[in-house]
């Protein structure tokens, strides 16, 4: 019997009994497809934090202040409080040759009003640095000026959204406004970028570090920004900061530096595995579908009893009896991945429609092993029926109907 | 063509064993017309299907074209079957999904035959044996006689040495029965060796050699003197 015959025979075994066919189809491709969306969706999910990353900016450090508690310190154990960041600090980096610029920031929030109108903002201090650092670009005016950033200047550069909210259609720049007890006068507008990394630039109020510092009544930083020269200089840059900061901190090595790279990594590795377990779970109802039709062939294989007591009659072999059972498997689960492969490529595809910013598309390796998966559990949970088919005594298949 | 020496088969049903068959010695010539009688529960379905294969004795021993079969593996057997056994049921056993030509067929698909070759035997089958225009048809569209001649060319488009009839007449009436009779009688006169279980007297006397058998063993042997 060759392999096309085979094929055939078992197609019109499984065209004979629509119901049955229909269901098993459907189970197996209701795993597939679930395969397929869920992962898609994990894998949107990791492509959508790499993007937030990425618009961060380039060669990009973060310094914060204290130790990251995973290293552990005795010192933090017996109640020892970090030192403060402060401005000079964050200055004092730029003797490392490895780092290009950095961005030393503040941040709080305070009531910013004009005469009109008045909203609550987040208010960020910083330097003009910080321009290129985030790589965010003007709609209108100019960012923070660059020289002394020890200077308190009265000026600051509003979000997109704050600009609409304070003044409406009336031009911004050139304006005073009240931020908290002070007077600042706008510079500039960022143009609308939207979410970056937690804070949406939009909603952001932007004012000198110095001036900040003021505001909020404080020296010490919320963070440092550091750009390195080029990735290669990014573990140098790591390393210089955290030489500079602990001299200046008398010897104590209390700050943090983390890479974008070591936090990309770590969202990536979390988002990973997060893709892996969903498409494990998916996995498992692919294998209940197995079992579905396992028994459901167990079912089938009784049925036809007289039917394989016949075939044996007119001279099957029993290694033929079984290969027709697998030929069914196959087709089924064949028939099964293929509309779940459908089914989840439309799936993915109306998700992506209704949330834009998932990139959702299925990795190929889901998609492969959705397919592999289903084909081996379907002919894997169709040995027991085809052996027991192979093994009917036809004498009683025939004879009991 | 078939001996059986000494052939026995003990069925147990609990913890007592049925002999259906006991001693049967029994030799028949390629293209005898053979026909086995009997009471009901006397061995004739058993004795059939040890000769077809189907089932293996409990001792003696079955040589078929003079090789044992005894002993073979349920593949070998199978392969035997296929090539030189046709079987006829009292029930058709037709598979239903299939059109009555794609019935025909099954031997010649199991056995690879390429498909050219098969669709020119099947529609010679078809031909002969007065099932034109039916071949689309599936079983539960055709009639007892029918369904039997169908039957009968599955059972024969193999072409085999030896076909076993297990009252082929017993689920048709009369006339249909005759039509039947009628059509393996030509095979057994083209030098097939028909084996043929009936409970019809009229029927079995018709055959030129008569086995009548009675609690497993065989109690007459006749040969018409023709
Ligand atoms: N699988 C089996 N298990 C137990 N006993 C069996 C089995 N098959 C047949 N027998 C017994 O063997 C004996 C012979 O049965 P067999 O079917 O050969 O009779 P038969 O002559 O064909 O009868 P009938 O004319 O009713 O078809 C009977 O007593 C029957 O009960
Ligand atoms: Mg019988």
């Amino acid at each position: 019997m060759n392999t096309a015959d085979v094929l055939r025979f078992a197609s019109f075994s499984l065209a004979g009994a629509r119901t049955r066919t229909l269901l098993m189809v459907a189970a197996m491709a209701i795993g597939v497809a679930s395969v397929v969306v869920l992962t898609s969706l994990g894998e949107g999910a990791r492509r959508y934090v790499a993007g937030q990353f990425s618009s961060l900016g380039t060669h990009l450090l973060i310094v914060f202040p204290g130790r990251s508690e995973t290293t552990g310190n005795p010192g933090m154990l017996l109640g020892e409080t970090p030192r403060d960041l402060t401005l000079d600090d964050a200055l004092t980096l730029t003797r490392s040759r490895a780092i290009r610029r950095i961005a030393p920031l503040t941040v709080g929030a305070a009531l910013v009003s004009t005469h009109k109108r008045s909203r609550e903002t987040p208010v960020l201090g910083s330097t003009a640095e910080m321009l290129e650092i985030r790589k965010m670009s003007m709609g209108q005016g100019q960012f923070l000026p660059g020289g002394d950033p020890r200077q308190a200047l009265p000026v600051c550069v509003l979000g997109d959204k704050v600009r609409r909210e304070l003044f409406g259609n009336q031009p911004a720049v050139g304006e005073w406004l009240r931020i908290g007890d002070r007077r600042f006068r706008v510079i500039g507008v960022l143009a609308a970028q939207g979410q970056s990394m937690g804070f949406d630039t939009d909603e952001l109020v932007i004012v000198p570090v110095a001036s900040a510092q003021m505001l909020f009544n404080t020296s010490s930083l919320f963070r440092i920004l550091i750009e390195a020269r080029g990735r290669e200089s990014i573990e140098h840059a790591k390393q210089d900061a955290l030489d500079i900061l602990a001299q200046r901190h008398d010897g104590e090595k209390d700050v943090t530096v983390v890479t974008q790279d070591a936090i990309l990594a770590t969202f990536d590795r979390i988002l990973r595995a997060l893709t892996l377990a969903v498409a494990g779970i998916a996995a498992i109802s692919l294998s209940v579908a197995g079992i579905l039709i396992m028994n459901v062939m167990l079912i089938a294989v009784s049925q036809r009893r007289q039917e394989i007591g016949l075939l044996k009659a007119i001279g099957a072999a029993p290694a033929q009896i079984r290969m027709l059972f697998f030929a069914e498997a196959a087709v089924l689960s064949f028939a099964g991945a293929l509309a779940g492969l459908v089914l989840g490529f439309s799936g993915s595809f109306v998700i992506g429609r209704i949330y834009p910013v998932l990139p959702s598309v299925p990795p190929w390796w889901a998609v492969a092993a959705a397919f592999g998966t289903a084909l081996v559990t379907g002919i894997l949970f169709s040995v027991a029926p085809a052996r027991r088919a192979s093994r009917l005594d036809p004498i009683e298949s025939l004879a009991r109907h | 063509m078939i001996r059986l020496d000494g052939i026995q088969r003990v069925f147990q049903v609990g913890d007592q064993a049925v002999h259906a068959l006991r001693d049967i010695d029994l030799s028949i010539g390629a293209g005898e017309y053979l026909s086995i009688m009997g009471p009901s529960g006397s061995g004739k379905s058993t004795l059939l299907n040890l000769i077809g294969l189907l089932d293996r004795p409990s001792a003696g021993i079955y040589r078929l074209d003079g090789g044992d079969v005894t002993g073979l593996s349920d593949e070998e057997q199978a392969r035997v079957r296929r090539d030189k056994i046709g079987f006829v049921f009292q029930f058709f056993h037709l598979i239903p999904r299939l059109s009555a030509a794609a019935n025909i067929e099954l031997p010649l698909l199991l056995a690879g035959v390429p498909a050219e070759q098969r669709k020119t035997r099947v529609a010679q089958l078809i031909r002969d044996f007065g099932l034109a225009g039916r071949e689309t048809h599936r079983p539960d569209q055709l009639s007892g006689g029918q369904r039997q001649r169908v039957a009968i060319a599955r059972a024969t488009v193999m072409e085999p040495a030896v076909i076993l009839a297990d009252e082929p007449t017993g689920n048709l009436d009369r006339a249909t029965g005759q039509e039947v009779m009628n059509i393996l009688e030509g095979l057994a006169a083209s030098g097939v060796t028909l084996l043929l279980v009936t409970h019809d007297p009229e029927i079995g006397n018709r055959a030129s050699r008569k086995l009548r058998m009675v609690d497993g063993r065989i109690v007459a042997d006749e040969r018409a003197s023709s």
